[in-house]
């Protein structure tokens, strides 16, 4: 994706886990200024560890950037700390939502003042009740007897907190409802709209993505198969049929293990 | 006929006993706290700062409160190269190893004393005032209420600090999830740091003020463990529970001490243990563990 000055801009990068696993093989991506870019791919493709490569987590899984470079905001994270990308507007939102399930909801939040100055970050909490009046009503209880859905609600809360330039969100549909996952990706757009953020959303609900996203990459065993505006990608016969879950053509309904084959054939060849 | 001022001037010595382990469990309850790790070492990083205080106060002709606060900032220093080098690596291990770490940690650093001071009791040097004090007419060792009043003082700075500072609340979010506090600008290994550095600190001053009552060994960390007892009672994440746990195992043991015989003592601490731990498993003040079903 050709883009001027994009936000996050990934080159070519290789993870290696304790020194012996790859997952990452020369994978590149950017995201622009105020879009959002979503990173689909099966299990085990990697999706997650690219995250954790951009926000440094990576560190404490024993993954390493072997190769390649990550570009936040024009400036290498190679050099920086996982608190310190924090500070300068990176918020890695971890699948599984996180939260602190001893701590009350207002604490939850409290927790993500770190990322900048006490008091600027205070006055964002009426926004996160604005966005999520859920919390609000919930905020002086323990998160850990939140529902699911509403401890999404707070995993994305506690980013708004921190005032990042982008957001890395992990499977916000994770264990939803499909009625919560839309209400949550409606408010994904809304903050990307009002708030001007840019995001990169790992996802498996590849239709509830590509709702919202702009752009969209798909990745298998460490690298992009394939990318473009969500437009096109909706209209690709392959991605309809393995990732938007709609059977391709006339002959719907059974598919025979050759197509299947055929593909595995096509997917080794483009690596 | 119970004689009442009897009875009180052995609870007063209990209130300074369980004074002394409150202060000690805050130790334990601050790394705890941040990061879900017993520090097994507590006993022995307590001793070490009354070693250190004693090389200050045998080798040089320092006032005695600097030699309090020099042994105190060694101690703390001690901490942070401890955790620097030893649990620093441990970051994002299991507790459990961590947990084993500092127990080796403890036999080096009685090593590492019986190398430098050797292996025989000593004395410290007498700092604290002499005259008794009389609470009404109570007879209260001075040692004991010197100590005590240290004790209630650091507690209550600590308790006041984590009420209104989110420091606190940085805490129990690395003690929650590292990695999903990483995520969100806290600065773990500073956090890290900050626990130890400061619950050597304590320790040092607890094992001045111990070792200016019974005397200082190589063995005196073994009063981490009576102290380990104090932290399971409180709740181990809980500086209220500590402060009170303290109290209460102080006052206890000291009863049983006077009134039934001192082989009595271990048996009534350990007998209240049990006790909490069948009512609470958490401890008094502890955490429960959420289970959202």
């Amino acid at each position: 994706m050709t883009n001027a000055d994009p936000i996050l801009d990934i080159q070519n990068i290789e993870v290696v886990y304790n020194n012996t696993i790859q997952v990452l093989r020369g994978l590149s991506l950017s995201v622009p200024r105020g879009a959002i870019v979503a990173l689909l791919g099966s299990n085990g493709a990697g999706k997650s560890t690219t995250l954790k490569a951009i926000s440094r987590l990576l560190e404490m899984e024993k993954g390493e950037l072997k190769s390649g470079d990550i570009l936040f905001d024009g400036q290498s994270v190679r050099a920086d700390t996982p608190h310190g990308l924090v500070r300068r507007g990176l918020f890695h939102v971890m699948e599984g939502r996180r939260i602190f399930e001893d701590l009350t909801v207002e604490e939850n939040m409290i927790a993500a003042t770190y990322a900048g100055s006490n008091a600027e970050a205070r006055k964002r909490f009426d926004l996160v009740y604005e966005y999520f009046p859920r919390l609000f009503e919930r905020r002086k209880g323990l998160a850990g007897y939140l529902s699911g859905g509403e401890q999404q609600m707070l995993a994305i809360g506690r980013a708004l907190i921190a005032n990042p330039k982008i957001i890395l969100l992990d499977e916000p549909s994770l264990g939803l409802s499909p009625l919560l996952t839309e209400e949550i990706f409606s408010i994904i757009a809304r903050i990307n709209n009002e708030q001007k953020t840019s995001m990169l959303i790992v996802e498996q609900n590849a239709a509830m993505a590509f709702a919202v996203a702009d752009y969209g990459y798909i990745m298998e065993t460490g690298r992009i198969m394939l990318d473009g505006p969500t437009s096109v990608l909706t209209d690709d016969p392959d991605v309809q049929e393995f990732y938007l879950g709609m059977s391709g053509g006339d002959d719907a309904g059974h598919k025979s293990f050759r197509d299947i084959k055929h593909y595995k054939r096509r997917k080794r060849w483009l690596s | 006929m119970i004689d009442w001022l009897f009875f009180s001037e052995i609870g007063l010595a209990g209130l300074g006993t369980g004074g002394l382990y409150a202060l000690t469990a805050l130790g334990f309850v601050l790394i705890y706290k941040a990061t879900r790790v017993i520090n097994m070492a507590m006993g022995e990083i307590l001793m070490l700062g009354a070693y250190v205080f004693m090389g200050f106060t045998a080798s040089t002709l320092l006032p005695i409160w600097l030699s309090i606060l020099l042994a105190i900032a060694c101690t703390g220093l001690i901490g942070g190269v401890i955790e620097r080098v030893i649990i620093r690596p441990m970051l994002g291990e299991s507790e459990i190893s961590v947990f084993m770490v500092t127990i080796g940690l403890g036999s080096v650093l009685v090593g590492l004393v019986e190398l430098i001071w050797g292996a025989n009791p000593q004395r410290l040097i007498e700092f604290i005032p002499k005259e008794p004090i009389f609470i009404g007419e109570a007879y209260l060792s001075s040692k004991i209420g010197y100590a005590f009043v240290t004790a209630a003082i650091v507690l209550a700075v600590f308790l006041a600090i984590f009420r209104t500072w989110r420091g606190g609340v940085a805490l129990r979010a690395t003690a929650g999830d590292q990695a999903a506090a990483y995520s969100m600008g806290i600065n773990v290994p500073m956090v890290f740091s900050s626990v130890w550095v400061i619950s050597a600190m304590i320790a040092a001053g607890a094992g001045i003020l111990v070792g200016s009552i019974g005397g200082i060994s190589p063995e005196m960390g073994v009063y981490g463990l009576s102290v380990l007892v104090v932290v399971i009672v409180g709740g181990l994440d809980s500086l209220l529970g500590a402060l009170i746990a303290g109290l209460m195992v102080g006052l206890i043991e000291t009863y049983a001490g006077a009134y039934l015989g001192g082989e009595y003592k271990l048996l009534a601490t350990f007998s209240l243990l049990v006790l909490v731990l069948i009512l609470r498993p958490y401890g008094l003040f502890g955490t429960h563990e959420i289970e959202r079903l």
